[in-house]
């Protein structure tokens, strides 16, 4: 706890060293090492079962670590309770009290200090109108919409005023179009903190929109860890590839290789690399279309193609094709992930 | 689709024959519940002049008052008295035990299954013999069986268990992740108990204290041989039925049978009122 006086600068919010958890024989986080930097929005995604929520967890203190280390600001909280971590957690149902107004949910963490009634509430009624919601002080969660019930967790969250904010999947009980507005809300705010959330999610669309840094996981460990882009770009691993989605895994004659779908194209072009298949299915999305190809004792293949371009040759189903991309476009991954 | 309204179903929609043959069925049976019941309740309406059966010979409350009434059924008033507060006693006792144990048992301790087990099996040993081991065990010690003392024993063998029970079905359906939010936003462990876990889970623990209460309230087995000198409500009763046969004994019945719904429905109406408050987190 050191909230007051000269702070040296620390280099990470957080970082683990070689964190591994144990539950009886089954290992679901594997030894994993990650730095993250100062401010920054991290996702943590992966498949169900990946160790991601484990992950997220340890850090909040809410799994004991079987081994390794955890770091925040250059502090190591691995034996320390949650409330010393500075760490604050957004809980996937959001686990409002069901008997507390919002008011009294937001103030909670304050009561538990022992700040007295009038200076609690006065000061949760500042968070609540922070996220809109100073109308409903008085509202049981219960009463509330999935939104504004999430609204109030991050409330009840931030009033602690924390270094790291833990999000377990926050958008996952919203509905579509919800999710986009919450999404961009989530970004503002930590941009406007200055502190770094760690958000698990089982979406990769939502970590790409989202994350500044972006870490995927599989079987209790990391797979990749960088910035979207890098990660979309030069993915590790098959597994990265298909996992992010938007890569065909294909081969050349330099060993394996994923090539964006939206890379690749319908047809053989001279001196480019192909492969023939059959048109599995077309699928129009707007602004592009997507067609799959099924290649015989081969993974499904796909190709995205701007929508102007598939209407200018267009392919049903069942006829015969070929994909062809360019050996610019072909990043080269490991033979076996 | 055709709107079907709330007025009616949908003439082609017929219901099968089944339906009809165990709608009889289930009123037959209800009618058993609940018939005998009502003959107790209207008898004990019975005129001045009317006997233990039908048919009524006017309308009166003259065997309700026979019970406040000095004489023989003096006791009534005194051992109902008795009863509640042993009932009181026993439900207090019943939920703080069992809300201690479904804590306790949600964590996986070594030797749990066999406590459990053991805590369990007295609802399936025979009634009256529990009731006689314990008075055995008095007169062994030489200890004077009372109300408080071996009665009160006696029936915390029956609420007990089933107190455990409900607590675990109870805890089953909480969610740790409200402790889980509530550690996490600095609560201690006591913090936690009573602001969050306690009140979250008060409309079941309220659930417990009526049974435990109203099981309590009308036990006998158990009871009858190690109440001592001061006798329960059941106690009494049964002892009159054997001495005498006026619409008296009917009264008492309706009477005894209030309370207990009086109770049953304080409690009802306390947690449909906490529930509607509440609403449901998960909706909207």
């Amino acid at each position: 706890m050191d909230t007051s006086g000269l702070r040296l600068e620390h280099r990470y919010d957080v970082e683990l060293v070689a964190v591994t958890k144990r539950y009886g024989g089954t290992v679901a986080v594997d030894g994993i090492s990650l730095r993250i930097p100062r401010a920054t929005y991290c996702c943590l995604l992966g498949p169900s079962g990946c160790g991601k929520t484990s992950t997220l967890r340890m850090i909040a203190g809410h799994e004991v670590v079987s081994e390794g280390d955890v770091l925040i600001h250059d502090t190591n909280v691995t034996d320390l309770p949650p409330v010393r971590r500075g760490t604050a957690m957004m809980f996937q149902s959001y686990a409002l009290f069901p008997h507390l107004t919002c008011l009294d949910n937001v103030a909670f963490s304050l009561k538990a200090r022992g700040v007295p009634k009038p200076e609690r509430h006065r000061r949760a009624r500042d968070y609540l109108a922070r996220v809109h919601l100073q109308d409903y002080a008085e509202r049981l969660p219960g009463q509330l919409s999935g939104g504004q019930q999430q609204r109030v967790a991050l409330a009840r969250a931030l009033i602690t005023e924390p270094r790291i904010l833990l999000l377990d999947e926050p958008l996952s009980a919203l509905d579509p179009f919800l999710r986009g507005q919450v999404r961009e809300e989530l970004k503002r705010l930590q941009r406007e903190l200055g502190i770094t959330f760690i958000h698990v999610t089982h979406s990769q669309d939502e970590a790409m929109a989202l994350a500044d840094m972006m870490v995927i996981m599989e079987a209790g460990r990391i797979r990749q860890a960088g910035p979207p882009r890098e990660v979309f770009e030069r993915p590790a691993d098959a597994f990265v590839a298909r996992f992010i989605g938007g890569h065909n895994i294909l081969r050349d004659d330099t060993g394996m290789v994923a090539v964006r779908a939206d890379r690749c194209r319908l047809g053989m072009a001279a001196g480019a690399p192909h492969i023939r298949g059959r048109v599995a299915a077309v699928e129009y999305q707007g602004s592009s279309v997507r067609v799959a190809l099924a290649v015989d004792d081969g993974p499904a293949l796909s190709v995205v193609m701007p929508d102007d371009r598939f209407f200018a040759g267009p392919v049903q189903p069942g006829e015969e094709a070929a994909l062809s991309w360019s050996a610019q476009d072909a990043h080269a991954i490991p033979e076996r992930a | 689709m055709i709107a079907i309204g709330a007025r009616g179903r949908d003439p082609r929609e017929r219901r099968p024959w089944t339906f009809y043959a165990l709608a009889v069925l289930m009123g037959t049976f209800l009618l058993f519940l609940y018939g005998p019941m009502f003959v107790i309740y209207l008898l004990s309406f019975q005129g001045p002049n009317g006997g233990v059966t039908f048919p009524m010979v006017g309308f009166s409350t003259v065997w309700f008052e026979d019970i406040v009434k000095p004489g023989q059924m003096a006791n009534i008033p005194v051992s109902f008295g008795r009863s509640i507060l042993l009932a009181s006693i026993v439900s207090l006792i019943t939920v703080l035990v069992s809300v201690a144990a479904g804590l306790g048992f949600r964590r996986r301790f070594r030797g749990s299954g066999i406590l459990f087990y053991l805590a369990v099996a007295s609802l399936v040993m025979p009634s009256l013999l529990v009731g006689f081991g314990i008075g055995l065990g008095f007169q062994l010690f030489g200890w004077q069986p009372d109300l408080l003392s071996s009665a009160l024993a006696a029936q915390l063998t029956w609420t007990l268990p089933f107190g455990l029970f409900a607590m675990f079905a109870v805890f089953n359906r909480f969610n740790r992740s409200y402790e889980e939010a509530a550690t996490d936003l600095g609560a201690n462990a006591w913090q936690r108990l009573r602001w969050v876990t306690l009140p979250i889970l008060l409309p079941g623990i309220l659930g417990v204290a009526m049974g435990a209460f109203t099981l309590s309230y009308d036990e006998y087995a158990r009871t009858t041989l190690v109440a001592g000198n001061r006798n329960t409500l059941p106690l009494e009763i049964y002892a009159l039925i054997s001495s005498s046969t006026s619409p008296t004994l009917f009264a008492i019945g309706t009477l005894t049978t209030t309370v207990s719904f009086v109770v049953i429905g304080i409690t009802l109406a306390l947690v449909l009122r906490m529930q509607r408050r509440r609403a449901l987190a998960r909706t909207g």
